[in-house]
């Protein structure tokens, strides 16, 4: 019985290859409009990356390029053995966003030597060998957090909600080692340095996720004294924090500030209500873009090797602007 | 003091009290409870509402273990019941209605219960080894709630459903009141009747139990039912605390955390012997371990780290071996000092 299970699944990987060398074939015999693409997707962790994920999606359908989709649930082992799978079925182009920064150097090797190019999207690897990637699409997570901070160092007097004379901030970090919780924790503490009543007083990871980002918050609210801003790498985490500052009987953006990353419409939808008070976008419709870069480098031309999302920031009175048209 | 030490419980309630004293020192309002818009609020009630999923997943699951069984299937199955109860809410015409909440919350549970008779029926009829059989469930779980979601975050807005998770009634939790009814319903049932002991007579020896007359099959079948039962429960609260279902992260590792509750708690693992009272402190004490982390300030990094030291360090403590190997070095070593003075 087992014998023949795994028979009929060799059958199925054999035809699966087989069916995607015949459309590897065609794609050089007609051209470049019939590419396929395997892409690794980092999970369905928050709104952001569902929107992300329908953006390639729908965008892969319009362009005719076959997309073949893999959701790692937050897990780099998932990753490697899709990455692995797109290698053996000879894909046109790898694409991916990586889940975190390093370990990609051995599985990125392969690509190479099977002579698939590779496309970083939204997030990036931490590797001296840039040559193991064609380029990477994404936000500047750097620039997010400098955003993030410059915001609060213009909004300083505001922002002491005590009236004290410091400001304390309590961060909500995101998954430990992913490229965004690191470079938006870096940016900010770079641009709030210019005002030294600005403190970071503690700093948590909430996993990028509500429930993790109200339990961090729940604790700092009993064991920070005079929090005045909060800080968190994206929307869910501060739509976490919103609820565990409403249940102490405080009142969040009045009482306590709330700075956010991201810009999905739940988080909008609070901007707009007073809730939060200030969202750095980061865009996850990469979908465009990314078969753009893709054509492009299965055609053989010349990509730059960092392009950048284009991204804005919102206050309340531009989300009230903005929501009635928000995709995501 | 020497009949203290000996209770089974001595250790773990001495663990807990330990932990929370760290977290005194370094928050010395953290024992404090004060009233806040009519209900209590302080981090000794945050550890009770948050703790209160990881004890039902851990009542079911000291059942089971009773038996000599595991179920890992418990996070996936909390997982499915939040998909399922949002995504009916989401759906319905009515969705801030206390009746679709009610319709919910009731299909949610049905749902767990059929996924509760699957994982008994692989255990107790085909004979499957528990942790086989109950993987099957934990794996392709979290793919039955993603399919349910359709892989997003349903977030719903109903009063109602809200209540279960962040909700309080007569100033305190409901989801601390539903766990501890629960947990009161269990402990009757099992220690004022003989089911507690049929459960542990099958853990001992099932074929033995069935030869003396016990239904061997159906107190499985109902272990492994109720504790897919109590999964469901969990996973209603953890979705309805922040009024979503991520069917990814919802009760990711509860599993885990419930095993090591029960283990803390007292009831072996090799089943035949178990402990309600135990599991409570186990579990209050997981969490406890939970809320210490950022009340203390331990770096992000280090998070898990620090858990499995504290884990660790707790097991040996119950050791009973450990502590005589600890305790005869310490006499050695004295009276190696009292020789070297004389």
């Amino acid at each position: 019985m087992i014998r023949r299970v795994s028979a009929a699944a060799v059958g199925a990987v054999l035809v699966g290859s087989l069916a995607a060398c015949g459309g590897g074939d065609s794609s050089d015999a007609s051209d470049d409009d019939s590419i396929t693409m395997g892409f690794a997707q980092v999970g369905a962790e928050s709104g952001w990356r569902t929107a992300n994920t329908k953006s390639i999606k729908d965008t892969a359908k319009q362009e005719g390029v076959t997309l073949k989709f893999s959701d790692a649930q937050q897990k780099q082992e998932n990753q490697i053995k899709a990455i692995r799978s797109y290698i053996q079925q000879k894909v046109d182009v790898i694409a991916f966003s990586p889940v975190v920064e390093t370990g990609w150097d051995t599985v990125l090797q392969e690509a190479k030597r099977a002579k698939i190019p590779v496309i970083l999207t939204d997030r990036s690897v931490d590797s001296d060998d840039t040559s193991l990637y064609e380029t990477f699409l994404g936000s500047d997570f750097v620039l997010e957090g400098e955003k993030a901070g410059d915001w609060l160092v213009e909004n300083a007097d505001a922002a002491d909600t005590d009236t004290n004379g410091s400001i304390n901030v309590v961060q909500l970090e995101g998954t430990t080692g992913a490229a965004p919780a690191i470079d938006r924790a870096d940016g900010f503490k770079e641009k709030i340095g210019a005002d030294p009543r600005i403190e970071v007083t503690a700093s948590q990871t909430g996993d990028f996720t509500r429930d993790g980002g109200k339990k961090v918050m729940e604790s700092f609210l009993k064991s920070q004294p005079d929090i005045d801003v909060v800080y968190a790498h994206n929307d869910d985490m501060g739509l976490g924090a919103i609820e565990a500052i409403e249940a102490a009987g405080k009142k969040p953006g009045t009482d306590i500030k709330i700075i956010t990353v991201d810009a999905v419409k739940d988080g909008m939808t609070a901007l707009s209500q007073g809730k939060i008070n200030f969202i750095v976008e980061c865009n996850p419709l990469l979908g465009p873009q990314l078969m753009d870069l893709a054509q492009k480098v299965v055609a053989g031309e010349e990509v730059p090797e960092r392009v950048v999302t284009e991204e804005t920031t919102f206050d309340q009175e531009q989300a009230k602007a903005a929501l009635p048209d928000r995709q995501y | 003091m020497r009949d203290l030490a000996r209770h089974r419980l001595f250790w773990p309630v001495l663990a807990l009290v330990l932990l929370l004293a760290v977290n005194v020192a370094a928050t010395p309002s953290f024992l404090q409870i004060r009233m806040q818009d009519g209900h209590l609020y302080g981090s000794l009630v945050d550890i009770a509402r948050n703790g209160a999923p990881v004890l039902l997943v851990a009542l079911g699951m000291t059942l089971v273990i009773a038996t000599r069984g595991i179920d890992l299937s418990v996070g996936a199955i909390a997982a499915i019941a939040g998909a399922v109860a949002c995504v009916h809410l989401a759906g319905s015409p009515a969705p801030a209605s206390t009746g679709t909440a009610i319709t919910a919350v009731t299909l949610a549970l049905a749902v767990c219960v059929l996924l509760g008779l699957w994982n008994g029926f692989l255990v107790s009829v085909l004979g499957i080894q528990p942790i086989i059989a109950t993987l099957v469930l934990m794996t392709a779980g979290r793919g039955l709630a993603m399919l349910v979601t359709g892989g997003q975050i349903t977030t719903v807005n109903n009063s109602f459903f809200r209540g279960l998770g962040a909700g309080y009634l007569l100033t305190l939790p409901i989801a601390v009141l539903i766990a501890m009814a629960v947990f009161a319903v269990t402990a009757l049932v099992t220690r004022r009747t003989a089911l507690g002991m049929l459960v542990e007579s099958v853990g001992v020896n099932p074929e033995a139990s069935r030869l003396a007359g016990v239904r061997s099959r159906t107190i499985l079948w109902t272990v492994y039912v109720f504790s897919a039962f109590c999964a469901g429960l969990a996973g209603l609260m953890i979705a309805a605390n922040t009024s979503a279902a991520d069917a990814n992260n919802a009760g990711l590792w509860i599993e885990l955390d419930a095993i090591l509750a029960v283990v803390i708690g007292g009831t072996s693992l090799a089943g035949g012997r178990f402990s309600l009272a135990g599991t409570l402190v186990g579990a209050l004490f997981i969490q406890t371990l939970s809320t210490t982390i950022p009340t203390i300030g331990i770096p992000a990094e280090t998070n898990y780290l620090f858990k499995a030291v504290v884990v660790i360090a707790v097991c040996l403590l119950q050791s009973p071996k450990a502590r005589a190997a600890v305790w005869r070095r310490r006499r050695d070593r004295s009276a190696l000092v009292r020789a070297g003075r004389a």
